[in-house]
């Protein structure tokens, strides 16, 4: 076993991520259930059953980090998957089919065995929920289809008023319920209500260190580049519901309240402007989106994203887990978005607004229009928005991203009758 | 003192040589941008024309898609600020900005001091460009520097769509074809670029004096659409394909005094 007591945040991070592919890999080989999942399903219904985990988002996220999400996308769309359609799903989908392929065949095809991400294994059950988004469940549901598995869908209504009714959470708490009776279908086994309220300990001691590491941004000068959260953020994904989320966030909070003490922040030499970004990361892209408002002296401390795995309830109440999982902001009204927004931008001390106009998230995209005029309203910051996808490199094009980011830049100084120098 | 703005577009490159902030010495285009000879030959025109040399100029700023690769340049400002800069020099009561240029449309807003307020851009589509009025020209055989003409003798203009320059090229090709004339397939053009850079200049919010710049300025059937459109008038900005170029000169000449002071 490798000792990781003397590891970095950075090395934990790439060493759980890995731990967890190698695991669903080992279970498969094992004979034992692997589970795909949406990212804000409940993962602790299945860490609770012992099955292995795997997140498509965050594998098509890595694919298209690493520059090989073109090659999924061309199976996906050779498969008939409208460009229009996320692109998460269509990399997951391209990705499922040549899996597919090696699976029937005993051949690996060319793409496949190119991919620049970890080798998933393919699934033997699907979990998804709607809380984020609509598209999870044609996308889950041709993947059940396609692969003739078993699918859980979770129904978390979405919230058109806040605060969120008793009703609503009782709903939810009974989906959660229904699950687990067709997760013990599916096992042949009983649920573990014990050990399921340890794995919601551990759920919430994850994300009370992951709350930790995303209030440091606060500070100003800020210790923490919220562009750090979009890479740590695999873990509280992926799991939030094992130790290895928990140990690897207090560490890296550890190192910036370090970093903090000793006057060493994110921003190496002196951070000019601050900025909250809305919308995901363009993954393809992520280097030049950092270095672009980097080289500009603006540092990224607000970032609402990431606060969608803020999923605090109390354990042992399945009353207020539901509620943690249909409370997210893109799950809510127009005004409840803006407030959480407005409530980062103030607590990230920004200057100004980036909205990425993400082609494949029209959820979070299509509000951004009337998201941007209401805040500005409220606050007076300047903003801006560019065209992006997170998955599909060929939804953004860096010049047009860099004249928006130069011009929020000189707006931002303006201001505050900063010249442009 | 002399200082120069180089406004490097997509289709065209520009150059602006300023007296003391305030003279415009020299304001040259040629009509190929960015990764081409343009930079160079309207640097050297501009320069010959002032009869002046690179050493002359208190400060050189670049602006414009290719703003990155002048290496003149000491410093660059995106062509946002530039536009506003130069505009409201030009025109000091300008409130609204609707600068058309080779692959961009913006609306911008000032400030009561010409500073920029707000801006929208078009999204990741050539639609509303002037690269959309290129490739209808090419379509229609007809010069852009006659477009406005065939505007003005349309008796039903056309409808063309504004979300996509591939789609409205096969529109007109098709309308071509069935007969409609080529003045009312022109002003059915001009309404699609209209319509495209309104909808932008709507979420600004549409105040006078709204000033037009950037190439497709020149285009008066544009001109007369968004005026149309905007049920206001449009002044089109003086030599209007220079303005980005000319707030450089004038940031540039702003920051020699500023560091002066």
């Amino acid at each position: 076993m490798t000792d990781t007591t003397n590891m970095m945040a950075k090395e934990l991070l790439g060493f759980y991520q890995e731990e967890l592919y190698e695991e669903a890999r080992r279970a498969k080989k094992e004979g034992k259930l692997v589970c795909w999942s949406a990212s804000v399903a409940p993962s602790e219904l299945c860490v609770t059953m012992d099955i292995a985990m795997i997140y498509p988002e965050t594998h098509a996220a890595g694919i298209g980090a690493r520059k090989g999400a073109l090659d999924m996308l061309e199976v996906a769309d050779e498969k008939g998957y409208n460009l229009d359609t996320c692109s998460y799903a269509r990399v997951n989908l391209g990705y499922m089919e040549l899996l597919k392929e090696e699976a029937l065949t005993g051949k690996t095809p060319e793409k496949l065995e190119k991919t620049p991400a970890a080798r998933i294994p393919l699934p033997d059950l699907l979990i998804t929920c709607n809380n984020i988004c609509n598209t999870l469940l044609k996308w889950y549901e041709n993947l059940a289809v396609e692969l003739n598995i078993p699918l859980i869908i979770i129904d978390v209504p979405f919230n058109h008023t806040m605060p969120i009714p008793q009703y609503a959470k009782d709903y939810i708490a009974e989906q959660f319920k229904d699950a687990i009776t067709q997760l013990e279908e599916i096992c042949g086994k009983k649920f573990d209500y014990d050990k399921f309220l340890k794995v919601q300990e551990q759920t919430q001691r994850s994300v009370a260190q992951w709350n930790r590491v995303a209030s440091l941004s606060s500070h100003k000068p800020s210790p923490l580049n919220c562009f750090d959260l979009f890479n740590y953020m695999a873990l509280i994904v992926c799991a939030r519901s094992k130790d290895y989320a928990e140990i690897t966030f207090k560490k890296f909070a550890d190192e910036l309240e370090e970093n903090l003490k000793n006057g060493i922040y994110a921003f190496k030499g002196s951070e000019q402007k601050r900025v909250t970004w809305e919308g995901i990361a363009v993954w393809p892209h992520l280097g030049h989106t950092f270095k672009g408002l980097k080289n500009l002296g603006n540092i990224m401390t607000g970032s609402a994203y990431p606060g969608l795995w803020n999923l605090s309830y109390t354990p042992g109440d399945m009353s207020s887990m539901a509620e943690a999982y249909t409370r997210i902001y893109i799950n809510t009204c127009l005004d409840n978005k803006v407030k959480v927004l407005s409530d980062i931008i103030s607590g990230g001390k920004c200057d100004g607004v980036v909205y990425h106009q993400n082609r494949s998230c029209k959820l979070m995209s299509f509000l951004n229009v009337e998201t941007a005029d209401m805040l500005q309203k409220e606050n007076g910051l300047p903003y801006v928005s560019f065209d992006g996808d997170q998955t599909d490199p060929r939804n953004f094009a860096p010049a047009q991203f860099d004249t928006r980011v130069q011009a929020l830049d000189e707006m931002m100084k303006q201001k505050e009758g900063v010249s442009n120098e | 003192m002399f200082t120069m703005g180089i406004d490097i577009g997509s289709s065209s490159s520009k150059v602006v040589i300023l007296e003391d902030g305030v003279n415009i010495i020299a304001g040259e285009v040629i009509q190929i941008g960015t990764g081409s000879t343009g930079p160079k030959r309207v640097l050297d025109e501009a320069l010959s024309k002032a009869g002046l040399t690179l050493q002359d100029m208190a400060k050189i700023i670049a602006t414009g898609y290719g703003r990155s690769s002048v290496e003149e340049a000491h410093k660059q400002i995106s062509e946002i600020s530039c536009q506003a800069k130069g505009v409201f020099f030009l025109v000091p009561s300008a409130k609204i900005i609707i600068d058309i240029g080779g692959q961009d449309v913006k609306a911008i807003r000032l400030d009561s001091k010409g500073g920029v307020k707000q801006f929208f851009m078009n999204d990741k589509c050539a639609a509303g460009t002037g690269r959309f009025l290129d490739v209808m020209s090419r379509v229609l055989e007809v010069n852009l520097d006659e477009m406005a003409e065939y505007d003005s003798r349309a008796t039903e203009p056309a409808t063309v769509s504004s979300t996509c320059t591939v789609f409205a090229e096969s529109e007109v090709i098709s309308q071509l074809s069935n007969g409609v004339a080529k003045e009312n397939i022109i002003a059915g053009v001009h309404q699609s670029v209209a319509s495209k850079a309104c909808g932008l200049a709507y979420r600004c919010g549409v105040e006078e004096d709204i000033v037009m710049c950037g190439g497709v300025a020149k285009d008066l059937g544009v001109v007369r659409a968004i005026s149309k459109e905007l049920k206001k008038p449009v002044i089109v900005a003086p030599n209007p394909q220079i303005t980005a170029a000319l707030g450089a000169a004038i940031f540039a000449f702003e920051e020699v005094i500023g560091a002066n002071k």
